[in-house]
């Protein structure tokens, strides 16, 4: 393949902007923080009542950590098991190494059939291995089917959320966006009309291209079936109506039994979209002669993950069942949105996996990216510790960078090191407090504040002041106080 | 009762006052206390940046220090947080189970400040006195990590004169997060700024907290916008009484 294999380069992890210098445009959008704040805020207080309302949600979490849990520290034995019982179901099952592979793979399946068009149901995994624009360079169009993800492709835009990828666009943005692309002028904002007009727009497209590309949310090894959540049905039309579906799904999607989903749906639904049941669950199992696509092909994509899976803190990365809970919960992503991120994985989930199955060489500023709150191991469904993953990353990070010698001046590590020799003794840390104190005093104002400082310092007194050290800090107050008691 | 002080370094350096109020709370509650010169910091800084080498060096110096401890009073969330979140994994990589013995030992005994007055006295009006609208911020390891619950609203509840305005989306960040503040200042600020909306709009004249660093944040930004309000440390409006009111602050 000649032609470059790029999606929006500042999603790209390799490409993007460092997260401090990416958020710096969108802290001053005030369209894009309005949007993406009032969305979160109404999913998540969908949410919090649909949880509210399961007294066993402890119980349901407890048990969906456990099964995810089991499922990767015995993902050989259970991948093998899926590709056994979907082969035997009429199924092809594919192992991809990487990205490339993956698109390779698609492509020749593709090929075979002479596709130039190709329908999908909304898959992040495909966005992970950037597969658009990929067949687009080989002459097949992509068909996006969800209607954000429509919004999205339509508009040229970037995707935001792994959930409601355009939730950073409001009605007047897609009214514009349909108008201009499906030549509609008189198009109102009126949310029946636009999504009367993707429902013409993706008829047509149902109905005349027999090729689909799906993503999954469970596989299930039991069975060899697939299983798919969805609230529009345009994903059960690209699962039902073409003659060939091609599933691309990472290793870690493996559910042991069926009776799984039982538990994996209840949480599911609640955590993504505050809803009890998602509206459309699509479950198969291979080709069933006469009835769906006659050929199936389940694509099982590693791409970094067994490099994840083989180290034990860090396996937990890979229960998640993309609910989009931690990003909704996150006081950071709720000031950001998802671009800052650079990756299609945003918010504490994506701080985690972007680096991860980056393997470390990009997206190093991602895992500072928290406040470490702790809201999203609050909400995971499936009790990921994400503020744990993310130290454990940081201090990855810590031993790649401390030794180069532009981060050995680096005022942080420099302070952070120095700090560490004085809390190793009492006496210097004392001596460096007063030190601080008379240092700070060349800045302190008349109202005994200080309102700006050098260096690092800056980046605190940017937005706020801060008081002058106290004359006498505890210690010394203690031991005169002792002393005057004797 | 005898108890010992664990001030935190930001406490000692930033605000002893905070300290001060504790010793003053905690004596008028009968605890005998006492303050080891020797403490330090208990390595969050580190640890919540990624150095872990060195955050274990501070875990393992304060373990040391407080083994033979009845109880550890801490008026700090986060650094309790980080003992108890953080020291196991630190002492189980680097340290000896020798350590994690006597760190298993330790554990029980080390209290934050809220706690130590409702678990451990089992005093929930410990005779403050403080006429003044206060709000609480739930601090996210105060909430998240160390589960608190309501006790800081069951002390507020029976400090005379206070009245007590609720905070909406009390246990959101604030965005302090340690180095998060410097390393993200931007994110830092906007989510201060959000914070600062809901904290103003209750109409309170402090905001209080049981972490000196949220309201460090909260605080600088309230001066920097002469925003008509002040922080204080829970403990101080504890140790306040008509004979000794609270110690002007911030």
């Amino acid at each position: 393949m000649s032609q470059p294999v790029q999606i929006h380069a500042n999603l790209d992890p390799t490409t993007a902007l460092p997260f401090p210098q990416a958020v710096l445009p969108v802290l001053r959008n005030p369209q894009l923080r309005k949007n993406v704040a009032h969305a979160i805020d109404v999913i998540q207080a969908k949410r919090a009542k649909l949880v509210a309302e399961k007294t066993d949600w402890q119980q349901l979490r407890n048990a969906a950590s456990a099964i995810r849990a089991h499922a990767l520290d015995n993902l050989g034995f259970y991948l093998e098991q899926f590709e056994s019982n979907c082969t035997a179901a009429g199924g092809h099952v594919h192992w991809a190494t990487d990205a490339a592979d993956a698109r390779r793979i698609i492509l020749d399946l593709l090929r075979r059939q002479q596709a130039t068009e190709v329908i999908k149901i909304k898959t992040m995994t495909s966005a992970e291995i950037q597969l658009n624009p990929f067949l687009e360079a080989a002459g097949i169009h992509a068909h996006e089917t969800d209607l954000a993800e429509i919004i999205l492709q339509l508009g040229d835009l970037e995707p935001s959320h792994i959930v409601v990828p355009a939730l950073h666009i409001n009605r007047a943005q897609v009214r514009e966006i349909f108008a201009r692309r499906m030549g509609l002028q008189n198009l109102s904002d009126d949310p029946k009309e636009l999504t009367n007009a993707a429902r013409h727009f993706l008829r047509e497209k149902f109905l005349r291209v027999p090729n689909a590309i799906s993503g999954a949310n469970f596989l299930i090894a039991e069975t060899g079936g697939v299983a798919i959540v969805e609230s529009e049905g345009n994903g059960r039309m690209c699962l039902t109506l073409p003659q060939t579906l091609i599933t691309l799904a990472g290793i870690e999607k493996v559910l042991p039994r069926f009776q799984d989903l039982e538990v994996m749906l209840q949480l599911l639904a609640r955590s993504a979209t505050g809803e009890r049941m998602n509206p459309y669950t699509s479950l198969w199992n291979g080709v069933t002669p006469g009835d769906g696509p006659q050929s199936f092909h389940v694509v099982l994509l590693d791409n970094g993950r067994s490099s994840i899976l083989a180290r034990p803190k860090h396996r937990q990365t890979l229960k998640c069942i993309r609910c989009a809970a931690c990003m909704n919960s996150c006081p950071v992503y709720r000031q950001t949105g998802g671009h800052a991120y650079g990756s299609v994985y945003p918010g504490p989930i994506g701080a985690i996996l972007t680096p991860q199955l980056m393997q470390m060489h990009h997206a190093q500023s991602l895992p500072y990216a928290s406040s470490l709150c702790g809201a999203c191991y609050e909400v995971c469904p499936v009790k990921i510790n994400i503020p744990e993953v993310l130290l454990e990353l940081r201090s990855e990070v810590v031993n790649q960078e401390r030794h180069h010698l532009g981060r050995f001046f680096d005022p942080m590590y420099l302070g952070l090191r120095i700090a560490n020799l004085l809390f190793a003794r009492a006496w210097l840390f004392h001596t460096a407090q007063w030190a601080g104190r008379l240092g700070l005093r060349l800045f302190i104002r008349k109202d005994g504040w200080i309102h700006s400082l050098p260096s690092v310092g800056a980046k605190w007194t940017q937005t706020r002041d801060l008081r002058g050290l106290p004359s006498q800090p505890f210690h010394s107050w203690w031991a005169t106080r002792t002393k005057e008691a004797k | 009762m005898h108890a010992s002080l664990f001030i935190t370094c930001y406490n000692d350096t930033l605000y002893p006052e905070t300290g001060r109020a504790v010793v003053n709370l905690l004596e008028r509650l009968g605890v005998d206390l006492d303050f080891n010169p020797k403490q330090t910091c208990c390595g969050q800084m580190h640890a919540n940046t990624g150095f872990r080498g060195e955050a274990f060096s501070q875990a393992k110096r304060l373990v040391r220090l407080y083994q033979d401890a009845e109880a550890v009073v801490v008026p700090s969330s986060s650094c309790v947080a980080m003992i108890r979140d953080q020291y196991p994994g630190l002492i189980d990589e680097l340290g000896s189970p020798a350590l994690r013995q006597e760190f298993d030992a330790l554990l029980p005994r080390v209290y934050e400040l809220s706690e130590f007055l409702i678990d451990r006295l089992g005093v929930e009006d410990v005779g403050a006195y403080f006429p003044h609208r206060v709000t609480y911020h739930s601090s996210c390891h105060g909430v998240r990590a160390l589960h608190l619950g309501d006790r800081p609203y069951r002390l507020l509840a029976k400090v005379r004169g206070l009245e007590h305005v609720p905070l909406a989306n009390s246990d959101r960040c604030c965005g302090f997060g340690g180095t998060f503040s410097v390393k993200n200042a931007e994110v830092s600020s906007a989510m201060l700024a959000v914070k600062l909306q809901d904290v103003v709009s209750t109409g309170a004249e402090y905001c209080t907290a049981l972490d000196n660093s949220c309201l460090m944040h909260l605080g600088g930004a309230m001066h920097r916008q002469y925003a008509g309000m002040k922080t204080i440390h829970l403990a101080q409006i504890l140790a306040s009484t008509e004979a000794s009111p609270a110690e002007a602050t911030v």
